[in-house]
C-alpha cells in the first residue's frame, strides 16, 4: 500500500516542477512516460479495491456469485462475531509487542554498533540476516524451536531451568508473546538499520557542543540522540506498523490462528473465510477493515512527509 | 481430508505460495474469467487434466495405478496431474474456487461427496449432472444406495465416489493396553473409565489429540459422539438443521468430549493427527480417534495390525459408519469433456478402484472389489460396509456445507479452552441458524 500510494503522488510533483516553457512535444514525453504506470496502478491497485468494497457490500456467500445489494450487513455481521473480536484485540496486542520489542532491541543494538568497537561489523551483519529470510521460515524454525517436547524446553531442562519452560505457542496465554518473539527476530535487524544511519547521521557537534555544556552521557542520550532520532522512529513505526496488521504467513506456518482464537489474525481469517468457508462477501469485509486500519496509521505519515518536503 | 501427509517442505512451499495468492485471489477471479479459453478436445486424443489433492505417499501411488488404467484404455491422451498439496486439502480448495470463479475448471476435480460438493458447485450451477454415465456403467448395483444418495440432488447424480474412508474409529496400542488389563471401550461410558484407569496406571496423557491445521480433528470427536447419543437418524436431522444443537443429545455428546479432554494431551494445538499417532505407537498414548488414514500412518511406520494396534468403532457407534468419501465430477466447461467422462469411468470402475484403494488405505466404493486385496482391518470395514448404516461426515465436508464444518472447528477450538458445554452448545446452533437453514 505504501508504494502504491506513494507513487502518484510523486508522478504530480514531477509535472508540475517541470518548466512550462518546454515545446509541445516535450511536454508530451513524461506524460507517456508515466502513463502505464498509471494505468497499471489504476486498474490492479484502485480498480481491484474498487471491486473489493463492491464485494463486501453485497450478499455473495457461497460459490455462486451474488450481487444483491445489502448495505453494510456484512460489516456488522463481522463485528458480531466472538472469532472477529478476537482478532482486532489481537492485532492490537501483537502490534504492540511487536513495535515495543523491534524499536527496544533495535535501537539498543544500534546504540551499542555506533560505539565503533572492534568486530561492529560483524555483529551489524549478524543482526540484519533474519532480515533476508521470509516469514514463513522464520515461522517453520520457530515452531520447531518452540515446540513444547523438543525445542527450547528441552535446553531448559538440560539447565534444570524447569521453571522457565512453557507451552509457548500451544498455551493460550502464551501463544501470541510466543509469535511476537518471533516477528521481532525477525525485523529487529531491519530497525536497528534504520537506527544505525540515524545515528550516523547526528553530527558530532551538537553532542560536543552538549558536553562542552556539562551534559552527562545519559542527558545527551535523552535530550540530543534521541529527539533527533524521532523521524526515524515514526518511519519505523510506520513500516513495522504495516506489517503487523497485515501479518498472515508467521501465523499461518506457527499456529494456524490457534489455540481458540488465541493467536488469530484478521488477514487470516479473511483467508480462511473466503476460500474454505466460501463467505466471499465476508472475505472482502475483512480485508476493507484491513485496508482502513492500514490507512489510519499510514496516510497521516503520508501528509506530514509530503508537507514537509514543500517545505524544503 | 487429513489422508495426505503434510510434510515440512510442502507446508513451506504452499503456504508461500498462498500467502502471495490471497491478495490477488479476491478480485482476480473476474479477471481470469475474461481470459478463459476451452476447446473442446475429441474422445480418445488430446489431454485430460485432473484436479486433486492427493499427494501424500499412498494416495499419490494410488492415484498414479488409476492413470496407468486410463492410459491403457486411451494411449493418446496425455494426462496432466494438477494436485495441489496441503492439509486436508486446504489450499487445493481455495485454488480450485479461484478457477471455477474465474470459468478455467479441470476436466475433473476431487471433491468430497455431499455438501462440499453439493451446496456449493451443484447450486452455484458449475457441474454437469453424470445420470446417464451413472446408468450406462450400471453403478446403481455396485455402489450402495445410501452412498448415491449423498452426491446426487434434484433427482440427478453429481459425482462418482472412487473410495470410502471410515470416520469413527478407535485406535489402540494393543500390547500397552494389553499390559494394563484394559479392554477397548464399546460405550463412552466405558472410555471415560478405561481413560481413568489407564491414568491411575501410569498413562498420563491416554487419548492422544491433534488439533493443529484448524481444529477438524476435535470436530471428528464432536460428530461421532454426536452420532453415539442420538443414532444414526437424529445425527443426519441435526447436521441438516432438522434438530437443534441444543439438544440434550448434542449435550451429551459434549459432556462426554468434556470429560475426556484432562486425559487428552494439552500440546495438541502444535501437533496433527499422525504426529498423535506417533504418541500412540511411542506408548506415550493409548487411544486416537480418527479416520482410517491412521490405518495407513500405522503400517507405513511397520506396525502391525491386530499385533501392535487394534481398532474399534469409537466408543457408541457401533452398527454405524462414518463416511468421508472422495468423489470425481465433470464441471461444466471442461476443456475435454469426453475425455473426462473417460476418466470418470475409470474412477468408478471394479478395475480402478481395485487398483487406488489398496494404495490409499481406504475401502472401495463399489462392494464387488475382491476383499484379497486388502488388509485384515479393512476387509472387517468392507464386511461392515455392507451392513452398516452410513452416515455422511461433516467435519469432512459430506454432511453440511464448508461455512457450516469451518464454524464448527472454530467452536471446537474455543471448546477445547473453556469446556463450557452450555455455551459451545448454543454457538453451534447459531452458527446451524446461519449456514445450515439457508441451504
Amino acid at each position: 500500500m505504501a508504494t502504491a500510494t506513494a507513487q502518484p503522488v510523486m508522478v504530480e510533483r514531477l509535472s508540475r516542477s517541470r518548466s512550462t516553457r518546454l515545446p509541445p512535444w516535450e511536454k508530451l514525453t513524461p506524460l507517456l512516460l508515466i502513463a502505464p504506470s498509471v494505468i497499471l496502478i489504476a486498474v490492479f491497485v484502485y480498480g481491484f479495491i474498487g471491486a473489493t468494497v463492491r464485494t463486501s457490500l453485497v450478499r455473495w456467500n457461497s460459490a455462486l456469485p451474488d450481487y444483491t445489494f445489502v448495505g453494510l450487513h456484512n460489516y456488522q455481521r463481522l463485528f458480531q462475531l466472538d472469532r472477529f473480536q478476537a482478532d482486532l484485540v489481537n492485532t492490537l496486542h501483537f502490534t504492540a509487542i511487536f513495535l515495543a520489542g523491534c524499536i527496544i532491541l533495535g535501537l539498543g543494538a544500534a546504540v551499542l554498533l555506533d560505539q565503533r568497537l572492534r568486530g561492529t561489523l560483524f555483529f551489524q551483519n549478524v543482526y540484519m540476516y533474519p532480515l533476508a529470510l521470509s516469514f514463513v521460515v522464520t515461522g517453520t524454525v520457530w515452531r520447531w524451536i518452540l515446540n513444547p517436547n523438543s525445542g527450547v524446553n528441552v535446553i531448559l531442562g538440560n539447565l534444570h531451568l524447569d521453571f522457565l519452560k512453557s507451552g509457548w505457542l500451544t498455551d493460550p496465554n502464551t501463544a501470541l508473546n510466543s509469535l511476537g518473539i518471533a516477528a521481532v527476530w525477525q525485523m529487529s535487524g531491519f530497525c536497528m538499520a534504520m537506527f544505525l544511519a540515524g545515528l550516523r547521521g547526528i553530527p558530532e557537534e551538537l553532542r560536543e557542543a552538549a558536553r562542552v555544556d556539562g551534559a552527562n552521557e545519559w542527558q545527551l542520550f535523552w535530550r540530543i540522540t534521541f529527539p533527533l532520532l524521532r523521524p526515524i522512529t515514526l518511519s519505523a513505526v510506520i513500516i513495522l506498523g504495516h506489517i503487523s496488521l497485515k501479518i498472515f504467513d508467521l501465523v499461518y506456518v506457527m499456529t494456524f490462528g490457534g489455540p481458540g482464537y488465541a493467536t488469530d489474525m484478521p488477514s487470516l481469517y479473511m483467508w480462511i473465510a473466503t476460500f474454505q468457508q466460501f463467505l466471499y462477501a465476508r472475505g472482502a469485509a475483512i480485508a476493507i477493515v484491513l485496508l482502513l486500519m492500514v490507512a489510519i496509521l499510514i496516510v497521516p505519515y503520508l501528509v506530514w512527509n509530503l508537507r514537509g518536503e514543500t517545505e524544503q | 481430508m487429513g489422508n495426505d501427509r503434510w510434510t515440512r517442505r510442502q507446508f513451506v512451499g504452499t503456504a508461500g505460495k498462498t500467502a502471495g495468492g490471497v491478495v490477488l485471489g479476491l478480485s482476480l477471479a473476474d479477471f481470469l474469467a475474461a481470459c478463459g479459453t476451452s476447446s473442446p478436445g475429441t474422445a480418445g486424443t488430446g489431454k485430460l487434466e485432473i484436479f486433486s489433492w492427493w499427494t501424500g505417499p499412498g494416495e499419490k501411488d494410488g492415484l498414479a495405478e488409476m492413470f496407468k488404467i486410463y492410459k491403457n484404455k486411451y494411449p493418446s491422451v496425455t494426462i496432466t496431474n494438477s494436485a495441489v498439496a496441503g492439509g486436508a486439502g486446504s489450499t487445493a480448495k481455495a485454488v480450485l474456487a479461484t478457477r471455477m470463479q474465474g470459468g478455467r475448471p479441470p476436466d475433473s476435480f476431487q471433491v468430497h461427496a455431499g455438501q462440499e460438493l453439493i451446496s456449493s458447485w451443484v447450486k452455484a450451477n458449475k457441474m454437469e449432472a453424470i445420470t446417464s454415465i451413472w446408468n450406462s456403467e450400471g453403478w446403481d448395483s455396485k455402489i450402495p444406495k445410501d452412498l448415491k444418495d449423498i452426491v446426487s440432488s434434484n433427482g440427478e447424480v453429481w459425482s462418482v465416489p472412487v473410495n470410502v474412508h471410515r470416520g469413527n474409529a478407535l485406535w489402540y496400542n494393543k500390547k500397552l493396553l494389553d499390559s494394563k488389563g484394559v479392554t477397548a471401550p464399546d460405550t463412552p461410558e466405558q472410555m471415560t473409565s478405561a481413560l481413568s484407569s489407564l491414568k491411575a496406571k501410569g498413562v498420563a496423557f491416554p487419548l492422544a489429540l491433534a488439533s493443529k491445521g484448524g481444529n477438524w480433528q476435535v470436530q471428528m470427536l464432536l460428530e461421532n459422539n454426536i452420532l453415539a447419543a442420538g443414532g444414526a437418524d437424529f445425527y443426519k436431522n441435526v447436521m441438516s438443521g432438522k434438530a437443534s444443537f441444543t439438544d440434550a443429545k448434542v449435550v451429551q455428546a459434549l459432556s462426554w468430549m468434556k470429560q475426556w479432554l484432562p486425559y487428552a494431551n494439552t500440546d495438541n494445538s502444535s501437533i496433527d493427527w499422525d504426529e498423535a499417532d506417533n504418541r500412540v505407537i511411542a506408548g506415550t498414548a493409548v487411544f486416537h480417534i480418527m479416520g482410517d488414514w491412521a490405518k495407513g500412518d500405522f503400517t507405513s511406520k511397520n506396525w502391525v495390525p491386530n499385533t501392535d494396534f487394534g481398532v474399534v468403532p469409537s466408543p457408541g457407534t457401533k452398527g454405524n459408519y462414518m463416511i468421508v468419501c472422495d468423489t470425481f465430477g465433470l464441471p461444466k466447461g471442461a476443456p475435454d469433456r469426453d475425455n473426462a467422462i473417460g476418466w470418470l469411468k475409470v474412477c468408478g470402475s471394479q478395475e480402478g478402484q481395485a487398483a487406488f484403494n489398496p494404495k490409499k488405505g481406504s475401502i472401495p466404493a463399489r462392494t464387488d472389489v475382491s476383499p484379497s486385496l486388502f488388509d485384515v482391518i479393512a476387509q472387517s470395514f468392507i464386511a461392515e460396509f455392507k451392513t452398516d448404516t452410513l452416515v455422511p461426515s461433516s467435519a469432512h465436508g459430506s454432511a453440511t456445507p464448508p461455512a457450516f464444518a469451518s464454524a464448527v472447528n472454530d467452536e471446537m477450538g474455543q471448546f477445547i479452552q473453556n469446556k463450557d458445554v452450555t455455551k459451545t452448545a448454543s454457538n453451534l446452533q447459531k452458527a446451524s441458524d446461519e449456514f445450515l437453514k439457508t441451504s
